[in-house]
Formats: C-alpha cells, sequence, structure tokens
C-alpha cells in the first residue's frame, strides 16, 4: 500500500502534460528514467525568478545581481539538504554526464590528488550507463591505467565475487541504481571495498535520487552525481556532489571566468569549491528551478514516492511474468530494485514494440538505453523499457500490460 | 494499428525476406550499424561489368530495417549500377520527405510501401540501413573495378 498520505490524482494534477492525448488516446507515459514531466510549481518558481529578479550571479553589486546571487546560492543549500551534503560540496553541472567527465578529467590533470599511470586500475561494472563507463575508459587511455570491471549475475545483479577491487585500484565508480535493469547496488559495500584499498568511489545517482531518499554521507561516498530533468526540473543543470575534503583536493576541469583566484598572463589560480568547478556564467534559472523540485519531492515525501512506485514496480513485473513470450531482464521482484523495468517481446523487434505501443498512447523507451554492454551480455540487442514515476497510476500499467497483449495480437507473436 | 507505417507490404517482406543470407562471390563486404538501436546488417556486393550481379545480407533489427533491405535487393540485384543509384536517391527523397512526396512506383516498387515512415523522423534511419551499406559497397566495388583497369 502506498503511504495514506499520498494521492496520485491530486500529484497529476500538478503535470499539465499528463491530461494529453497522444494518436487519440490518453498519454499514458512510462518513460520517467529518461526524463520526468515538470510541475506547475517547477515552472512557477523558474518563471517567478526569471520575471522579477533575474540576473548574473557573483561579483555583481547592484541588486538584481545580489538577488539573482541569493536565489542561487539558496538553491545550493536547499539541493544539498536533499541528498543530506553542505552547500559547499555542491557543484552545479550541465548533466551527470558532465559531472563524471569532470571527474575523470580532474583526476588526469595536474595537481590530482590520484596519479595514474601503468599499473594502475580504474575499476567500473557491466551495468553502467555509457556516461559512467566512456569518461573511465578514455582516463585510463591517456593515462595508461587499466580498466576492470564487476560483471553481471544472470538475474542481473553485480557479480560482487569478482576479485576487481585490489590495492591497484585507485577509482572505484559505480550506478546506484541501472537505468535499464533497475537493479539498485550496494552502495554502502562497495564504497568501504573502496576505502579499504585507499579508492576513490564515483557514484552516478541518476536513477536514485529521484526516487528515494538519498543520504549522500549514510552511503560514505567519495563523490555522486545525479541531474535534474529526471526529478521535476528543468533540461540543463545536474550536480555533482563531493565530500568536501575530496572536492578541495581536485584540481579544475574548465578553465574561464568565476573558477579563478588570481590570473596574470603567465598562470592563474584557482578559486575555492564549489566555484572552482563552476567555469562561466553557471546554470542559473535551471538550479534554481532544481531546487523547487526538491522542495516539492520534499512536501510529498520520498518514502511516499518509493512506496508508490513500489507498488506499480510489483504490479508491472507481476504482470509481464503471467504474459506468454515475454521475458523481464533484471531483477523480477521489488527488492532491491528502482522502477525501471526493460522487457523484450519474442518475436517482434523493441523499436516495432515501441512504435506500435506509442499508437495506443503509451510512451515507453526502446534500445539500448546508452548500455549496450548490458544488452550484449543478456544476448539482446535491444529491450523495450517502461518506468514508472510519483505520477503513474495502477491503471496506466494495466494499459500498459493490455497494449503489449495487442502489440503481440498485430505482429502474430502469441 | 498502424495504418501509414506497418504497411501489408513491409510486414511480408519482413516475415519473408527476399535474398537473405551471405553469399559468394561477391566483391566487397560492408558492416553498418545503426548506434542508437543496435540494429546491425552486413551487406556483400558483386558488380560486373557495371551490373550490380548480386546483393546478399544478414543482420538483425526492426521490421523497418529488415523489410527495407529486403525491398532494396529487390530493386538492385541486376540493374546496371547507375539505373540502381537513381532506385537509391529516390528511396533517400523518399525518406527525406516527411511524408510529402508521392512515391514513383515505377521506379520504387514495394518501396512505395515505406512512403508512411518518413513521417516517423525516429525511424527513418531504419529504413536507410541497408540502402547506406549497399551504396557504401556498391562504391567501393566501383572503385576497385575501376583501379583494376
Amino acid at each position: 500500500m502506498s503511504a495514506p498520505s499520498f494521492d496520485v490524482e491530486a500529484v497529476r494534477k500538478d503535470f499539465p502534460v499528463l491530461s494529453r492525448e497522444v494518436n487519440g488516446r490518453p498519454l499514458v507515459y512510462l518513460d520517467s528514467a529518461s526524463s520526468s514531466h515538470k510541475p506547475r510549481q517547477v515552472l512557477e518558481a523558474e518563471r517567478q525568478f526569471v520575471e522579477e529578479h533575474y540576473s548574473n550571479v557573483h561579483r555583481g553589486v547592484h541588486t538584481l545581481s545580489q538577488e539573482a546571487t541569493d536565489a542561487y546560492e539558496s538553491a545550493r543549500a536547499t539541493v544539498a539538504g536533499f541528498i543530506g551534503g553542505a552547500p559547499r560540496e555542491v557543484v552545479f553541472t550541465k548533466n551527470v554526464t558532465e559531472a563524471l567527465n569532470l571527474v575523470a578529467y580532474s583526476l588526469g590533470n595536474p595537481g590530482s590528488p590520484v596519479q595514474l599511470g601503468p599499473g594502475d586500475e580504474v575499476c567500473v561494472t557491466e551495468l553502467e550507463h555509457h556516461s559512467n563507463l566512456v569518461p573511465w575508459q578514455q582516463l585510463c587511455e591517456r593515462t595508461g591505467a587499466t580498466l576492470r570491471w564487476f560483471g553481471l549475475t544472470d538475474e542481473g545483479r553485480l557479480a560482487l565475487d569478482d576479485d576487481v577491487v585490489t590495492e591497484r585500484t585507485k577509482v572505484l565508480a559505480f550506478g546506484h541504481v541501472s537505468n535499464i535493469l533497475g537493479t539498485e547496488n550496494p552502495v554502502r559495500e562497495l564504497a568501504d571495498r573502496a576505502r579499504a584499498v585507499g579508492a576513490l568511489s564515483v557514484v552516478d545517482g541518476a536513477q536514485a535520487v529521484p526516487h528515494q531518499a538519498v543520504s549522500v554521507t549514510d552511503l560514505g561516498v567519495d563523490l555522486y552525481a545525479f541531474t535534474g530533468h529526471k526529478m521535476l526540473a528543468p533540461t540543463g543543470v545536474g550536480v555533482l556532489w563531493g565530500r568536501a575534503d575530496v572536492l578541495d583536493a581536485l584540481p579544475p576541469f574548465m578553465g574561464g571566468g568565476s573558477m579563478i583566484e588570481q590570473v596574470t598572463m603567465e598562470r592563474s589560480t584557482y578559486a575555492a569549491v564549489p566555484e572552482r568547478f563552476e567555469a562561466g556564467t553557471p546554470v542559473i534559472s535551471q538550479a534554481i528551478a532544481l531546487a523547487a523540485a526538491c522542495d516539492y519531492l520534499t512536501e510529498v515525501g520520498l518514502d511516499a514516492v518509493k512506496a508508490h512506485e513500489v507498488e506499480l514496480t510489483a504490479r508491472l513485473l507481476d504482470g509481464l511474468r503471467a504474459l506468454p513470450g515475454v521475458r523481464v531482464l533484471g531483477p523480477d521482484t521489488t527488492e532491491l530494485r528502482g522502477s525501471a523495468v526493460s522487457f523484450v517481446v519474442d518475436g517482434v523487434h523493441p523499436h516495432d514494440v515501441g512504435q506500435s505501443l506509442d499508437e495506443h498512447g503509451i510512451a515507453v523507451r526502446v534500445g539500448h538505453h546508452c548500455a549496450a554492454p548490458v544488452c550484449r551480455r543478456y544476448g539482446v540487442p535491444a529491450t523495450a523499457r517502461a518506468s514508472t514515476y510519483l505520477y503513474n497510476t495502477a491503471a496506466e500499467i494495466d494499459a500498459l500490460l493490455e497494449g503489449i497483449q495487442q502489440v503481440q495480437a498485430f505482429w502474430g507473436a502469441r | 494499428m498502424s495504418d501509414s507505417l506497418y504497411q501489408e507490404i513491409i510486414l511480408d517482406h519482413y516475415r519473408n525476406p527476399h535474398h537473405k543470407g551471405l553469399r559468394e562471390p561477391y566483391d566487397v563486404e560492408v558492416h553498418h550499424v545503426n548506434p542508437t538501436c543496435g540494429d546491425e546488417v552486413t551487406v556483400r556486393v558483386a558488380v560486373k561489368d557495371g551490373v550490380v550481379e548480386d546483393v546478399s545480407y544478414d543482420g538483425h533489427g526492426c521490421s523497418i530495417s529488415q523489410a527495407a533491405t529486403s525491398v532494396m535487393t529487390d530493386l538492385v540485384i541486376g540493374k546496371p549500377v547507375a539505373e540502381a543509384l537513381v532506385k537509391h536517391d529516390a528511396f533517400l527523397e523518399l525518406m527525406q520527405s516527411r511524408g510529402a512526396l508521392e512515391p514513383d512506383e515505377d521506379v520504387l516498387e514495394d518501396g512505395i510501401a515505406f512512403a508512411g515512415v518518413s513521417k516517423y523522423p525516429a525511424r527513418v534511419k531504419c529504413a536507410l540501413l541497408g540502402w547506406m551499406a549497399w551504396k557504401d559497397a556498391t562504391a567501393q566495388a566501383v572503385a576497385v573495378a575501376g583501379g583494376e583497369h
């Protein structure tokens, strides 16, 4: 049961797009793992800031500049509080991809606390989104370090027995919750393993922070990235959280305005964190909207959101399991699991599944979900993925299950 | 459902693809992928005296990519390279038309069934996968043949 205070119909009223039709049917939006919709409260907060207080932040002496700076720094504090961190530990980036690249490039730059070279190892997992894999491959190419990884079990869990974190490991990067299989990884255990060998832990939290209460301090990680557009905020704003002593020791990634202390023609010295990592005019109004999204989720209650999604995910997993010719990839219970559910329909290519469902107004994502090695691991070229959020209903799950059966009938797959 | 996209001709080619399977002899083999969806096709082309003697292929992908490749082989096998390229250009133009073009059945035959695909930008690359691979392989085969003279 959802927490009694949670009223999904009341929540839906905050999202105007959910009342539209697609192909003559009510929209059933099951693609929030890719990007979520935005409630009126978030749009209003951004609009109000732009209409009443907008200016560039920092260094200005005029009133609007001061108001904008206050709003921007207040947004940083709200976002920090949302994940149990301190304001100076929050760096605003463009998205998770930029946040993870920031870390990967910084670690290869002069002054890095980790000097990577041949013989050193960077460890990831086979479950990663490309954004938490490719930057580490590139870092290894630049430095001569070796990339290693945890494999996957047939059940869609990390093969934690793999002996890949060793004294040679300098970085352990992994996702909190998988965007393709829904698997929730044991973050604390992995962070402890990294610390035991003196490696930095870097976590992609893109699929966790929108859906469940996350405390970066409880998780014991060094660096943690997430993004606004998957958690009711606009595109263009992401977050890198780093424990204060870890961020303090990292050299800059991008150079430019705002990230400096002193600049001469010969050289520059750099600002303290978080400004050191925010070169150029930052994402101002989007950051303020992200703070509004945090406030919205806090007000609804992340425990209620999680309980609601667990209920929907259980209904979806049970329904898919009951359909002949349909196979779920990844954990088949809601235990240690997020709300993204990948499935394949025997005899129908995922692109045709997605296109046919769209005829019924049902939006799912199809493809490799930027996790091509996972598809390869399970021997499929692609999957269809349904992902729910706080605004989805049990009736929408039923519409998807009905839609899949109609797809099977159309394609003669039953 | 899918009146405009999944035409019966497309479904027929998908279920019973023509000329599928890799064959000998051939001059050039290419492998093309659609990185957004993971569709893959391997195409072999044999060109002799300026004529497309054979096109064989294997791969996996959605109904649109598989059917379009099947139709493509029907259209180009046995045709002079220049005429086959005219058909390629006509199909490409149709795919880029966003539904605004009336296809010429004399040129594209079963290919006219893909007119509706041009209204689905996400699927246009699927329809072009096999065609692009064929064009690539044919250009290489012609270049090789030219170099031999």
